[in-house]
């Protein structure tokens, strides 16, 4: 098989891992030195998709054939679709050719599992060394790790990698069991602690062997199973908390060539996913825990407006809050007010007092943030017991575009 | 007299530095000051130059850092502009963080669009390789902007050092030929090569990975706008990917779902079975406490953090539970906790090796807060449900003392709350087993004073050198 039809399929398997970035591990260049490439901190996306995600990497598997048969999975083992293999001079080559094309700032590289989770482990590992060693290459690597691979195999992975990665796939340990039988969350959550662990180690003591200073990070499949936004999010918490993850990717459950009868199609949950997105903001960023955000609520964020909205909705009491004089911790929790909106508040504030127009001037959506807040030259009226508040500050509904008229 | 400054290109900042330096120094207002470019003088403003003088001018990094990155912006107001916002920090000198100041948000934009356009140049350049003369060369055409060319390129020649490129543009081209980075005229988009055999590769990438039961157009064209797309290789095909996508989901949708394939993948290597261990062991115990499911502590955890230590250890401490470090290990005492116990193990001279170190609470009880866990103190129920477990470990390994370390394991071994201040360093006896109550080493590290941290480590150790005689005496 050549290799552009080898790329197709084994790219078009890659594609529903929806990670792609390029950033936060360590900045080195190739100045002085043999060999090629840089990172120099801030990710690059070379290109954009028409489902308008970025392109950074080049994400492939090394093969497509696998013995498990998960059936969320356009590559489960009794999936009819075409099978490829890369071999790994061929994946290293194209890596470079690539690059010094300027397409890509490396290489996401996971794998279908062959033979043993070692087995697969060591051909992953050994794309990523030969990159290294025998090329020079300084750009970005992802690797996805298997769980429980031996602990030589993680060790060499997280030498040359920036940032590893497993897949908790399911946001409850049930459903891994019913549609991902060979999987096991047990064995995912111990390989994430060993890799925060080492990642730590790494990061303290600069002895220390070298361990994905881009740290690690998962996914979630979202709307395959009957996990509410409140499971998910406590999931991601917990995943948070536990392993030090740079990221929790949402990935909407989306229609599959060849898709296992168990799951029926429909058009994937692209805006349920922004919302969770919003919401794990909030999570981390703004101060708010997964009781607050969904305390009175039966468990899924709203649609139609994001979940800060929602939560200041359902907690009037709290507003109207006064610009000039709220605390930090405050400001974040008003509506339309993003990290840099405050930041920039809580400097300029200081200097003199804020006008409702100067928020303008800093971008903020007015008509959202304006029933919550108070400036000298405004006061918003009757904000606690106006029934039609939601409908007045909910921003213009974002089209979906629908691909399935008929489908929920 | 109005002053007419004449900068020598578009990307002069030195000259704007120099002349605004002087003007503020000469205390020419900003509205007397008309600024143009060498090739294009205005030619309405009298021409009175750069004023003589000399005296001291500080102006602080930061605008030095905002102005280097506005001047690049095509905006021909710029140097007034910055001209303007140098003036008002004399008299206002915390201006620049006021971003709702009309000027400062004004500059604040034009320098985040200058490094925006850098940024999309490091991502939308494409090279296309010339092979000539056995040597390999890369050449790019590339639309900025702003006139941001020189400052994009530095990138370029810190990640491929050893390669022989060059980035051309309508003002200005950069080369580097292995070791220096140079600039000379502007070309056209025909001195650069037509096309790349690797093209097509790519194409075949772009269109693969692309998802298109995921339509999002409007993302897209935010990211990459239209006036990108005439310089990238893959661009050519979005239009028909976008137009064919609704119809490869339907047909994905409606292609329902064909037989399983039969010829499953090869079958995985199994690992061989588990030799099966002896009825009664410590290893056998082990595994069969990795599945426990007495109380809901599991699920959160990361996994069962079992005991440790020679199946016939003469002594057995028990903890409370193990904590975040213990939890990602899988293994006792490896935390701060146990490292300070470590040492008072030895301070003690009592051989670590030949003891066996175990939890009351064989799971990690905590609550996520943001990046960290915050530990929670188990619960009577917790306790009991776990108690098995610490039961059956001491029945095998029949030790000649146990050391409860805190009251969640007194509690555990005494089946009641017992409290820590009343029986510490006394030997209890339990049925046919012999206890010792101490505190948790974690209560060491608590201790805020340094003094009566010292004292209650020497404490420590002294009740561990009680338990040493005790064991001497019971042998």
């Amino acid at each position: 098989m050549e290799i552009g039809a080898k790329l197709a399929i084994l790219a078009d398997a890659a594609k529903y891992d929806a990670s792609c970035a390029s950033s936060g591990t360590d900045q080195r260049d190739s100045r002085g030195k043999a060999g090629l490439g840089s990172t120099e901190g801030m990710g690059i996306c070379h290109s954009y998709a028409p489902d308008g995600r970025c392109i950074s990497l080049l994400k492939v598997l090394l093969t497509n054939a696998c013995a498990y048969d998960c059936l969320y999975c356009v590559n489960r083992a009794s999936s009819n679709v075409p099978r490829a293999r890369f071999t790994i001079a061929e994946i290293v080559t194209l890596t470079l050719d690539f690059y010094k094309r300027n397409y890509i700032e490396g290489l996401f590289l996971s794998s279908g599992i062959i033979r043993s989770p070692d087995y697969t482990m060591e051909q992953i590992v050994e794309v990523a060394r030969q990159l290294r060693l025998q090329h020079g290459f300084r750009g970005y690597i992802h690797l996805k790790t298997i769980p429980d691979a031996d602990e030589r195999l993680m060790a060499e992975a997280g030498k040359y990698a920036d940032r590893l990665s497993i897949n908790i796939e399911l946001p409850s340990e049930t459903s891994v069991q019913k549609f991902a039988p060979e999987k096991d969350v047990r064995a995912i959550r111990r390989s994430m602690g060993r890799m925060r662990l080492k990642i730590e180690e790494a990061g303290a003591d600069r002895k220390a062997p070298r361990f994905a200073p881009g740290g690690q990070s998962t996914q979630m499949i979202i709307g395959a199973d009957a996990a509410t936004d409140a499971d998910i999010l406590t999931t991601s918490a917990n995943l948070y908390g536990s392993y030090g993850l740079k990221r929790v990717y949402y990935s909407a459950f989306s229609p599959i060539p060849d898709a296992s009868s168990v799951l029926p199609a429909f058009a994937p949950p692209l805006v349920r996913e922004h919302r969770l997105y919003q919401g794990d903001w909030l999570l981390r960023f703004y101060g708010f825990d997964t009781e607050e955000v969904f305390a009175g609520t039966d468990g899924m964020l709203p649609l139609d407006m994001d979940p800060k909205l929602a939560w200041a909705l359902r907690n009037r009491d709290r507003f109207p809050l006064d610009v000039n004089t709220a605390a930090r911790e405050e400001l974040l929790r008003v509506p339309g007010f993003g990290l840099k909106t405050v930041e920039r508040i809580l400097s300029a504030r200081s200097i003199r007092a804020m006008r409702a127009d100067d928020l303008k001037r800093l971008h903020v959506p007015l008509k959202t943030a304006l029933p919550f807040i108070v400036t000298p030259d405004h006061r918003p009226t009757q904000l606690a017991d106006r029934n039609d508040l939601a409908t007045l500050v909910k921003q213009a509904p974002s089209v979906q575009l629908s691909l399935f008229p008929n489908a929920a | 007299m109005p002053h007419n400054i004449v900068l020598s290109g578009q990307t002069d900042f030195d000259g704007w530095r120099t002349a605004a330096r002087q003007l503020c120094i000469a205390g020419i207002p900003p509205r007397d000051v008309a600024w143009s470019l060498h090739d294009m003088p205005d030619l309405f403003a009298a021409s009175s130059g750069v004023p003589e003088g000399s005296g001291a001018f500080n102006v602080s990094r930061r605008f030095v850092d905002l102005a280097s990155d506005v001047i690049l912006h095509s905006d021909p107001e710029r140097f007034a502009l910055l001209y303007r916002l140098l003036w008002r920090l004399r008299a206002e000198p915390l201006l620049l963080d006021l971003m709702t100041d009309r000027d400062v948000s004004r500059a604040a934009d034009m320098a985040k669009n200058v490094r925006r356009d850098i940024h999309k140049m490091h991502a939308f350049v494409r090279f296309r390789k010339i092979d000539g003369g056995g040597e390999e060369r890369f050449v790019a055409w590339f639309e900025p902007e702003h006139h941001t060319l020189e400052a994009g390129a530095a990138f370029f020649a810190r990640r491929f050092p050893n390669m022989m490129w060059s980035i051309l543009s309508p003002r200005v081209s950069a080369h580097w030929d292995g070791s220096e980075l140079t600039f000379d005229d502007g070309a056209g988009r025909q001195d650069a090569p037509d096309g790349d055999a690797l093209e097509d590769v790519w194409r075949t990438y772009y269109a693969a990975i692309f998802n298109p039961a995921r339509l999002k157009v409007s993302a897209m064209m935010s990211e990459m706008p239209r006036k990108y797309w005439r310089n990238l290789p893959e661009a050519e095909l979005i239009d028909s990917l976008v137009a064919n996508a609704r119809k490869r989901t339907e047909a994905m949708v409606a292609h329902g779902v064909k037989a399983p394939k039969v010829n499953r993948q090869r079958e995985i290597e199994q690992a061989p079975p588990l030799v099966p261990e002896t009825a009664g062991t410590l290893a056998e115990l082990r595994s069969e406490a990795r599945g426990c499911r007495a109380c809901p502590l599991w699920k959160p955890a990361t996994q069962t953090v079992f005991g440790e230590g020679p199946a016939n250890a003469d002594i057995v401490f028990v903890g409370e539970q193990p904590g975040d470090k213990e939890d990602l290990a899988g293994r006792p005492f490896v935390g701060p906790a146990g490292q300070l116990f470590d040492r008072a193990l030895a301070d003690a001279e009592l051989d670590r090796t030949r003891t066996y170190v175990t939890n009351a609470v064989k799971h990690f009880k905590f609550t996520p807060r943001g990046k960290i866990r915050l530990h929670q103190k188990p619960n009577t129920t917790e306790i009991r449900a776990c108690h098995q477990w610490l039961e059956r470990e001491i029945a095998l390994i029949k030790p000649k003392l146990i050391v409860a370390l805190g009251a969640t394991a007194a509690q555990s071994l005494f089946g009641r709350a017992m409290p820590i201040g009343k029986n510490r360093g006394k030997v209890l006896d339990v049925g046919d087993a012999r206890v010792l109550v101490t505190v948790h080493p974690s209560y060491l590290l608590r201790v805020p004073e340094e003094d009566r941290k010292r004292e209650e480590y020497a404490r420590f150790v002294d009740d561990l050198r009680l338990a040493r005689k005790t064991l001497k005496e019971a042998a």
